[in-house]
């Protein structure tokens, strides 16, 4: 017996629609957030990502309030973020109904925060999201939704997030995010043999044998997918099936 | 019936409501003494800091009406650090003293492992359990916490129901009487942890 790899839908809003994209570009509408939380919940997804992509001051509000819907639906965890920069945006979440909070940006900014926000909530309430970029010989944190570049290295930045108190790591490839040609098995890897908190690999997912890849060979803790399971190209309750007669731990829904 | 929800600040506390709510329970938040001696039944949820749940508790002079409660045979349900709090200290911050109901000392989880324990996991059932009836052995259960009891000891061994397995084998379920604790979240443990609520609700009838 062990922990269970978990499987992740993700949401990423537009503070009040579910919106995809390719490579972190070519926003399209995909659907009610609601809707899709009570699918998942009922599918037996193990927890659920939302995530406001646009993060701009003015659409917060309406932010907060798809967090309380969506919350309202589910019996599984909920991680929210997106734009979060400081406590209080963080509070403003967790108030409407996140377990988890994910910083990216500001983290890199002021990584000061992640202590903040770990301080407050615990460090298992606290998700470094990172968008890594493979750049030749070593992958590059970027920020503001994949297009800044910064001079980070994504394993490095990673152990000093969790050095800070970050509680798990989202790591999301660039390269692969929204392409459906498989997560980013080297990366992974890399990142689970070095960080000492869970890894949620994320980008790129298409077949459930990229799924037990990422479990396998990239030693990752939970893998995130998002249009897979919007679409209906991929059911929860099937991949998890698949996982199983592979010997891969899951948790069956009942 | 109505369920308290001791209310010291607790991210989780909202998630709990949520949960009872789902299946008709009427609950309501207390944070005075004078509310905890009035509840017919009580919930410590938790998630955080040790140290900030037992502050908490001796800043609103909650501690004494709390045990006053709970060894007045109030039923109660302890939810992560409300399950550690009823101990009678923690690796997290050694110097405050936990409510002294039970006895033992929550550890820091050790080992191999990454902490936090994030995720759902199995239990190994050591005992006839009413939280955990009608619930498949093989369950999952959502846990996210770096620290816990060992399961060592025997009071201790007496009292737990079910362990988890994570570094090393903690009380992940423990009762007696009144008394209902539990390391896991089950108001993020989908229907089963949606079950263990019924339980304890019927127990506390």
């Amino acid at each position: 017996m062990s922990l269970a790899h978990r499987i992740i839908p993700c949401l990423d809003t537009d503070g009040e629609r579910v919106v995809k994209g390719v490579n972190f570009v070519a926003l399209r509408d995909a659907g009610d957030p609601v809707a899709l939380a009570r699918r998942y919940n009922a599918e037996g997804a193990d927890e659920l990502v939302v995530l406001d992509i646009a993060a701009s001051r003015d659409r917060r509000p309406t932010f907060l309030e798809t967090i309380q819907k969506v919350a309202a639906e589910l019996a599984i965890p909920l991680t929210a973020g997106g734009g979060i920069r400081t406590l209080d945006d963080a509070r403003a979440v967790v108030r409407a109904g996140a377990d988890k909070i994910t910083v990216n940006t500001a983290a890199v900014l002021r990584p000061e925060l992640i202590s903040e926000l770990s301080e407050e909530f615990g460090s298992q309430a606290v998700v470094l999201a990172i968008d890594a970029k493979w750049d030749g010989d070593f992958w590059r944190v970027m920020t503001t939704g994949g297009r800044v570049s910064t001079d980070l290295d994504t394993i490095s930045w990673a152990t000093k997030g969790a050095q800070l108190g970050a509680g798990e790591i989202l790591l999301t490839s660039v390269d692969r995010d929204g392409t459906q040609s498989g997560f980013d098995v080297a990366l992974t890897a890399a990142m689970s043999k070095q960080v000492m908190v869970p890894v949620i690999a994320s980008g790129g997912a298409r077949w459930p044998q990229h799924f037990a890849e990422i479990f396998c060979e990239g030693a990752a803790d939970a893998a995130l997918a998002a249009s897979i399971f919007h679409d209906e190209i991929q059911s929860i309750r099937a991949l998890k099936e698949f996982l199983a007669d592979q010997k891969i731990q899951v948790r069956l829904p009942c | 019936m109505n369920i308290s929800l001791l209310d010291y600040g607790a991210g989780n506390l909202p998630s709990v409501e949520r949960a009872l709510r789902r299946l008709g329970i009427e609950t309501d938040r207390i944070s005075t003494s004078a509310g905890v001696a009035k509840a017919s039944a009580l919930i410590l949820p938790g998630v955080g800091h040790y140290g900030a749940l037992i502050r908490a508790l001796d800043r609103d002079g909650l501690r004494q009406s709390l045990v006053a409660a709970i060894e007045g045979g109030v039923p109660f349900l302890g939810i992560c650090l409300g399950l550690q709090a009823l101990f009678e200290n923690s690796d997290e911050a050694p110097d405050l003293q936990g409510l002294e109901i039970l006895s033992g000392s929550v550890r820091v989880l050790r080992g191999a492992v990454k902490l936090p324990h994030m995720g759902w996991d199995q239990l190994q059932v050591k005992a006839g359990s009413r939280l955990l009836e009608g619930i498949d052995s093989a369950a999952y259960f959502y846990f996210a916490h770096s620290y816990a009891v060992p399961y060592s000891g025997e009071e201790r061994v007496l009292k737990t129901r079910a362990t988890c397995s994570y570094g090393g084998e903690f009380v992940a379920v423990t009762e007696t009487e009144n008394i209902f604790a539990v390391q896991f979240h089950p108001e993020k443990s989908g229907a089963t942890g949606e079950r263990v609520l019924q339980n304890f609700l019927r127990n506390a009838a």
